[in-house]
């Protein structure tokens, strides 16, 4: 993808923000020092539509996950994008509190994120507002745990 | 399309009753401690749930109480077949964070072994694969081969299978003479045992009628599943980690990206079969062309990534293998996320086996080539 296209997603990704909080940003990376070309960070109730947007220019679901940032009160979701026929790489994130961590689901968007999006619920409790199936994939079928919250035992 | 057809007709004509039949976890076809749940229309599938997480493990909060190095051993350990792969993901994660510089000779060391590696993984695909299919005479070909590269893996890493060789800045060992000359030996074997392969089993009629127009996964399903490897290039794209973001030294190196536009399991089976003979060719360029130099640079006795997250991805033999670390400057990392590429291949299962044979759905889990222990961690 020439650089112009990542500049136009990149764009289009700022104007969703608007009028933005002050933690909305759209930045532009080398592929080789950070491992992306595009890394955005929309507000969650964009989320879904920054999702179709990448969608419908081609990009391919790579993976959903958390990470709990427990010193701001905070929960981040990463969404990874991959393109199947250019070299390319887009990050999205999201912020929620960590006391009500909502996000809407984008898996009618990407079937693939259904998987993806009930790991990060196992792991972190990260509910996803309208996903079909939130029972554990991956932990034991009662679970009622989340092992990477940093408040779970066995955390640094 | 007839399928379809039948199986709508069938369940709708007042008799449709449909029963659950419950494949795994101990199942020889799951490949491991798989689950798949299927509700039965006779013996056409209406829903196959897999069920997943008999060996998870959670390799992602072992990351959180350990320092970077001891976490490197996990890795391996994800998806064990491929493991060269893995390793190199991590350890590229954190070169890349630490902005640690690696020599040549170990970039070329590190192809060589991730390509042997890769060839080691796809025989036991190949096996299993036709194992499934009912053919047992192939398994002992392909084994055979297969022994031959983890003997020489094991004369370099001392490990057959969970191979931890590979260091921040370069690897764990310089090769030696014994193990380029097998190297070389093992490369010229290899080719006419392909060609025998392909007279043995590729052309075989039972094959081309178990495995052409099933299974059909096309290139939209893999791109919204995100299934990657022989898997979207079984579907005619030609996506490739090793060209779409290119690591390592593979900038260096001639070969093709096999794919195919049937989006059946033949075509997955022949991706995987052409990928054998070009990572034959990718290890004989390597070999030939390995630069003198040392095998491990400078590297920081305490490693302490700085703030931030860093993506690392490699072609592993199953696709895109993607390391995300996020570092908060400390000697144990903040956050240590494995995406694994079985995960996203059998995720697409429930949607591909919709209105399968119960048979043929088998020979499409066999042509996903999962990896338990891959789609758990």
């Amino acid at each position: 993808m020439s650089s112009d296209a990542v500049d136009a997603i990149a764009g289009r990704l700022r104007e969703m923000n608007t009028p933005s909080s002050e933690d909305a940003t759209v930045s532009i990376a080398e592929h080789s020092a950070r491992g992306w070309n595009l890394d955005a960070t929309v507000v969650p109730e964009r989320l879904v539509e920054a999702a179709r947007m990448l969608d419908a220019e081609g990009f391919g679901i790579d993976a959903v996950t958390g990470v709990d940032w427990i010193a701001a009160g905070q929960m981040e979701i990463v969404y990874d994008f991959f393109h199947p026929m250019r070299a390319v790489r887009a990050v999205l994130r999201t912020r929620v509190p960590r006391a009500r961590p909502e996000v809407p689901t984008i898996q009618d968007v990407f079937p693939g994120a259904n998987w993806h999006e009930r790991e990060t619920h196992d792991f972190f409790g990260i509910h996803f507002v309208g996903h079909p199936d939130l029972t554990p994939l991956l932990l034991p079928e009662d679970a009622d745990f989340h092992p990477l919250r940093k408040d779970y035992p066995g955390a640094s | 399309m007839l399928l379809k057809e039948q199986i709508t007709n069938h369940s709708t004509d007042g008799h449709n009753e449909t029963f659950v039949l419950n494949l795994g976890p101990q199942h020889p076809a799951t490949h491991g401690v798989l689950r798949v749940k299927m509700t039965m229309d006779g013996e056409y599938i209406t829903r196959a749930e897999p069920v997943c997480g008999y060996i998870h493990r959670m390799h992602e909060k072992m990351g959180e109480n350990r320092t970077w190095a001891q976490f490197l051993p996990n890795t391996s350990r994800v998806d064990y077949l491929s493991a060269m792969h893995y390793t190199h993901a991590f350890v590229g994660a954190v070169e890349r964070a630490c902005k640690i510089e690696v020599p040549p000779r170990a970039e070329y060391i590190r192809v060589v072994t991730s390509e042997l590696n890769r060839i080691s993984s796809h025989l036991v695909w190949f096996g299993a694969f036709l194992l499934d299919l009912g053919g047992f005479t192939p398994l002992l070909y392909a084994f055979d081969d297969r022994e031959k590269i983890l003997d020489l893996l094991e004369g370099l890493t001392g490990a057959r299978l969970t191979y931890c060789f590979y260091r921040f800045g370069g690897s764990c060992n310089d090769v030696d003479d014994e193990f380029i000359t097998g190297t070389k030996e093992f490369v010229s074997y290899m080719r006419p045992r392909l060609k025998m392969y392909r007279a043995l089993v590729t052309d075989n009629v039972i094959l081309r009628k178990r495995l052409e127009h099933i299974g059909i996964v096309d290139a939209e399903m893999c791109r919204k599943y995100g299934a990657t490897g022989p898997v979207i290039r079984g579907a005619g794209v030609p996506y490739d980690v090793r060209r779409a973001e290119p690591y390592s030294v593979y900038r260096d190196f001639d070969f093709d990206v096999p794919h195919y536009h049937e989006n059946d399991c033949m075509a997955r089976y022949l991706v995987r079969m052409e990928e054998i003979e070009q990572s034959l060719r990718i290890v004989e360029q390597a070999i030939g062309r390995m630069p003198d130099g040392p095998f491990q640079g400078k590297a920081p006795r305490v490693i302490k990534p700085p703030t931030g997250d860093y993506c690392y991805a490699v072609e592993a033999a199953r696709g895109r293998m993607m390391v995300r670390i996020v570092s908060d400057g400390k000697e144990i990392p903040y956050r240590v996320k494995l995406r694994a590429p079985s995960f996203s291949n059998l995720s697409l299962f429930e949607e591909a086996s919709r209105g399968m044979l119960l048979a043929d759905a088998l020979a499409l889990m066999g042509s996903l080539d999962l990896v338990i222990p891959d789609i758990d961690r």
